[in-house]
């Protein structure tokens, strides 16, 4: 990226003059605007997945998400209208129907924020994963998981290099994953958790914070953690 | 429902030398989640699973609650609990006792790379105007003392010359000795990035694989113990093809003629043989790291802990100075260091010839300056190191012994030897937060705070000064470290009859800390305040307006010149033989830290719940093992019994060992033969015999090894 070059837009009726390849989310964020994101994180690499960061540029016939659109020069862009509203809500819905988002309270706001119905979709199916409890550290709990990729970034070229986190599954199956859907103890996971350093909601969390949540004692907790490994793999 | 914390606390990290800075969510008085700042150096985000899963030790229900004074004989673990007014009494007194009728020199102290600054300058201060003795030291002689040594002697400053966030910006560097994503997991992620976002050049020189040898562009797989012959001939190349930087070592250096002239016989050819590494690679390596226009060195104990840890240090400071990779950012030479505040430790003068920031006690200038602020007088002379101490309490010169956090009885050499040596002491006192191998012998042990529970600072392997702040209250009776130790120091100024205090009433850690960087200048501009401000600061940093020092050497060294160092080839390490046919190396894993007092009481525990010798597979074919064996680990001063580990990390002919298991305590093999210039044992040379045993009598002998925790053969990841 040339940095050297700037480009002057106006977002939500204010200019601004950024350098080149500056992205939208960005640039948004430099003038105050608070453009919505759930699979966007600082620490990794946008995909532009969820379409929460969608903004409307130049009225155009498709919205653009803000986290990995760049900048046009003399761009209008609008970071909240009924369009992008409309657009937002939906997303919101349809992540609702499939995913239990009670450990999201940040995705829990915007749903208020954008009057999302929960009931949208009251036939979807849910994505129903059984809690997996393989490991002295973490429990994962892929019912909660919106597949922002974040874990699966970190876990490799965004952070550790580890490759322990895979996707594995196709179309509505898809879903995070050990290669071969192995334990964790068993892959090449390092336990650094990255991975919850960067989930968005509760589907990975440390064993003590679950423990917690259960209303465990502390003893409990402790004692938790010292039952024998058992090989429990997924199939079995 | 989701959790909300009490209190959220950010702090750093209480495990290796990396300084990571981590928030603590705290709820009920339990730390439930570990975060890291994003936006924040040493480590942006990142964590290992020490930090963010290790620091349960601290509401583990065996921390030391009260004051214990010993009831039973030594060594049979009868304690009883008593006051804090009764325990400092007795400290004090037996103390006092000792120095008036055998002199302070009687006395020595170990200080602790794990407490704070803070902490550790109040123990000096207290041995030294107190009780008029320079013995004290830490643990830092086990490990880096070969590199402080050898970088002292070539450069005169010993600390890493880089700051963790230049390594990103690397195009070659060399990794030897350091097993670094286990033993500083975040570093190395800066190093991995370096190789696969930027196209750097990894050199590993290791006679273990691994897994940076995945990211290595060469690997060097040296036979262990013959470190000095491969860079020697490293140097040998690049003098021969002439790669090395004219103009820098004739304006920063001296006595390169007659160093070159001592290169002779070291040929890559030469080397081949001794080391088992291909001349070709050692030509190859010495090409790419000269030619390189930004390249560092990183090493660990590997280089330092050997019989010729200094000469390993010197020899790399050389490839360094001819080749002038050092001095401009991202050129260096980094001794990453194992504990939290193993630098900060050091830095504030735990060690036996030196005040804080390295100024001498043989100095008078210095040592007016320090009786000026303490109002008594100092003495001249440099005190014992730590394996001298030892050596000391069986000759009966030393007589009473404090142990301020360490584990001496876990982490010294030729561990047997060391425990006669302990018993034999008239008096130990113990400052810990959980009973461990040392203080099962101690007079009397004194509970203390752990990271989370006090305020203070560390400074972590790349000097950079950062706060910790207390997240958890006190456990029990315990007391911040610096507290106990005031104390005590108090009682006996007054027992003694001192007439005025060398001051030891401060309100808090940070009153520590401004008499600290009164009296040293290249800590002046550091203060809690411009901590708070900046998250942490790089030493030497002489005033307010100072920003710090990201690299070190840009101008001089504090030598004057660099000076190159002849060498010569050879080892006092004990060699294989018919007998004790196979080579042991001892080291770290990820899930354990040094003793194991805190990551053994910890999840941490679970992960890796026992001790294993790695083997290689023509060896374990030779002996008839595999995976999952009981075998009996026997060298000349004792023997150990574990599972084996089939795996190609290791050579052939070489087995590992780690040292974090009381139940199959590594230096109990180990021998307590020393670097002659540093005194740091030889802690990767031993030679052992294998033989099949029975299983002990422990909690999961009888669970299969590939049940226990995440112990697997890591050569063979499924990814």
């Amino acid at each position: 990226m040339d940095t050297s070059k700037t480009i002057t837009l106006t977002i939500d009726g204010q200019e601004v003059t950024v350098p080149e390849g500056t992205t939208l989310l960005e640039a948004a964020r430099q003038l105050g605007s608070d453009v919505p994101v759930i699979c966007y994180h600082e620490a990794t690499t946008s995909n532009g997945l969820c379409r929460i960061c969608v903004v409307d540029v130049n009225g155009g016939r498709v919205l653009q998400p803000a986290c990995v659109a760049a900048c046009q020069a003399g761009a209008a862009v609008s970071t909240r209208n009924g369009r992008v509203e409309r657009s937002r809500r939906t997303i919101l819905e349809m992540l609702n129907s499939a995913v239990d988002l009670s450990a999201a309270p940040e995705i829990g706001a915007l749903m208020t924020d954008y009057q999302a119905d929960p009931q949208r979709f009251p036939e979807a199916a849910a994505r129903d994963h059984e809690l997996m409890d393989d490991n002295p550290f973490y429990v994962r709990d892929y019912s909660q998981c919106v597949l922002c990729w974040r874990c699966v970034q970190v876990c490799g070229s965004d952070a550790q290099y580890t490759f322990a986190l895979t996707l594995d599954g196709r179309g509505y199956d898809t879903h995070v994953s050990t290669a071969f859907s192995i334990p964790m103890t068993e892959s090449p996971c390092v336990f650094c958790g990255q991975c919850i350093g960067v989930c968005p909601t509760g589907a990975l969390k440390p064993k003590i914070e679950w423990g917690l949540e259960k209303g465990l004692s502390h003893d409990e907790i402790r004692q938790m953690t010292r039952q024998k490994r058992r090989r429990k793999h997924m199939d079995e | 429902m989701p959790i909300t914390p009490d209190r959220s606390v950010r702090t750093t990290c209480p495990y290796c030398g990396v300084g990571c800075q981590m928030n603590l969510h705290v709820r009920d008085n339990l730390i439930f989640r570990v975060t890291a700042p994003f936006d924040s150096a040493p480590n942006y985000g990142n964590l290992c699973v020490k930090g963010r899963f290790g620091t349960d030790f601290t509401t583990h229900p065996g921390r030391l609650t009260k004051p214990l004074i010993r009831s039973g004989a030594r060594g049979s673990g009868e304690f009883r609990e008593a006051s804090w007014d009764e325990a400092l009494s007795l400290v004090s007194m037996r103390l006092a006792e000792l120095a008036r009728t055998h002199g302070g020199d009687s006395v020595a102290a170990y200080a602790c790379a794990k407490a704070t600054n803070e902490d550790n300058y109040v123990l000096q201060k207290w041995m030294r105007a107190v009780l008029k003795t320079n013995n004290v030291d830490h643990c830092a002689r086990l490990c880096h003392a070969g590199s402080v040594t050898g970088l002292q002697l070539a450069l005169g400053s010993s600390a890493m010359s880089n700051s963790i966030a230049e390594m990103e910006h690397l195009d070659t560097f060399i990794v030897t000795g350091s097993n670094t994503t286990e033993t500083h997991p975040v570093i190395s992620l800066f190093l991995k990035r370096a190789v696969r976002e930027n196209g750097a050049k990894l050199i590993v020189i290791d006679p273990r694989q691994i897994e940076l040898t995945d990211f290595a562009t060469l690997w060097l797989r040296q036979k262990p113990g013959t470190d000095v012959a491969v860079y020697q001939a490293m140097a040998h190349v690049i003098v021969t093809e002439k790669l090395y930087s004219p103009s820098f070592i004739h304006e920063r250096t001296e006595d390169f003629e007659t160093y070159v002239e001592s290169l002779e016989a070291f040929t890559p050819e030469w080397a081949e043989t001794v080391s088992g590494v291909p001349a070709e690679d050692i030509r190859a390596a010495a090409r790419l790291y000269a030619q390189a226009e930004r390249a560092a060195f990183y090493w660990g104990m590997g280089i330092s802990q050997s019989t010729h840890g200094t000469d390993n240090a010197l020899a790399l400071a050389n490839l360094a100075l001819m080749t002038g990779h050092i001095g401009k950012p991202g050129t260096g030479l980094n001794p990453l260091r194992g504990q939290n505040n193993v630098q900060g430790c050091s830095d504030s003068g735990g060690l036996p010839h030196v005040f804080t920031a390295y100024q001498s006690v043989e100095a008078p200038e210095v040592r007016a300056r320090f009786e000026s602020a303490w109002h008594t007088a100092l003495s001249p002379t440099p005190g014992l190191t730590v394996t001298e101490i030892v050596d000391g309490a069986l000759m009966g010169t030393i007589k009473a012994l404090v142990v301020m956090g360490e584990n001496p009885l876990m982490s010294e050499p030729n561990l047997a030897h060391a425990q006669h040596a302990l018993e034999a002491l008239d008096f130990m006192v113990c400052i810990d937060i959980f009973m461990n191998e040392t203080s099962e012998i101690a007079d009397v042990i004194l509970p203390s705070a752990s990271f989370a529970e006090k305020d203070g600072t560390f400074t972590n392997s790349d000097r950079r000064v950062q706060r910790i702040r207390q997240a958890l209250p006190l456990v029990g009776e315990a007391r911040p470290d610096w507290e106990i130790v005031c104390e005590v120091a108090r009682r006996m100024e007054s027992l003694l009859n001192v007439a005025q205090s060398a001051g030891f009433d401060y309100p808090n850690a940070e009153a520590i800390w401004e008499e600290m960087r009164a009296v040293t200048p290249g800590f002046y501009g550091i203060t809690y305040e411009r901590l708070e401000r900046e998250g942490g600061v790089h030493w030497p940093c002489p005033s307010l307006d100072h920003p710090g020092t990201p690299y070190l050497f840009e101008h001089d060294f504090p030598r004057g010149k660099g000076k190159f160092w002849t060498l010569k080839y050879g080892t006092d390490s004990e060699l294989t033989d018919d007998e004790y046919p196979y080579h042991l190396t001892t080291g770290r894993v990820l899930f354990h830290w040094h003793g194991g007092t805190m990551t053994r009481r910890s999840r941490l525990d679970e992960a890796f719940p026992e001790p294993i010798i790695e083997m290689h597979p023509d060896d374990a074919q030779h002996l008839g093992m595999i995976s999952g064996d009981w075998a009996e680990v026997a060298s000349r001063r004792g023997r150990v019994v574990c599972r084996v580990l089939v795996t190609g990390r290791s050579p052939v002919g070489t087995v590992f060992l780690p040292f974090h298991f009381a139940e199959a305590a590594a230096n109990l093999l180990t021998l307590d033969k020393v670097d002659a210039r540093a005194k740091i044992p030889d802690f990767k040379m031993a030679a052992v015999r294998l033989c099949k045993a029975d299983a002990p009598v422990w909690e999961g002998a009888d669970t299969p090894l590939d049940e226990r925790g995440a112990i697997k053969d890591p050569t063979k990841y499924v990814h």
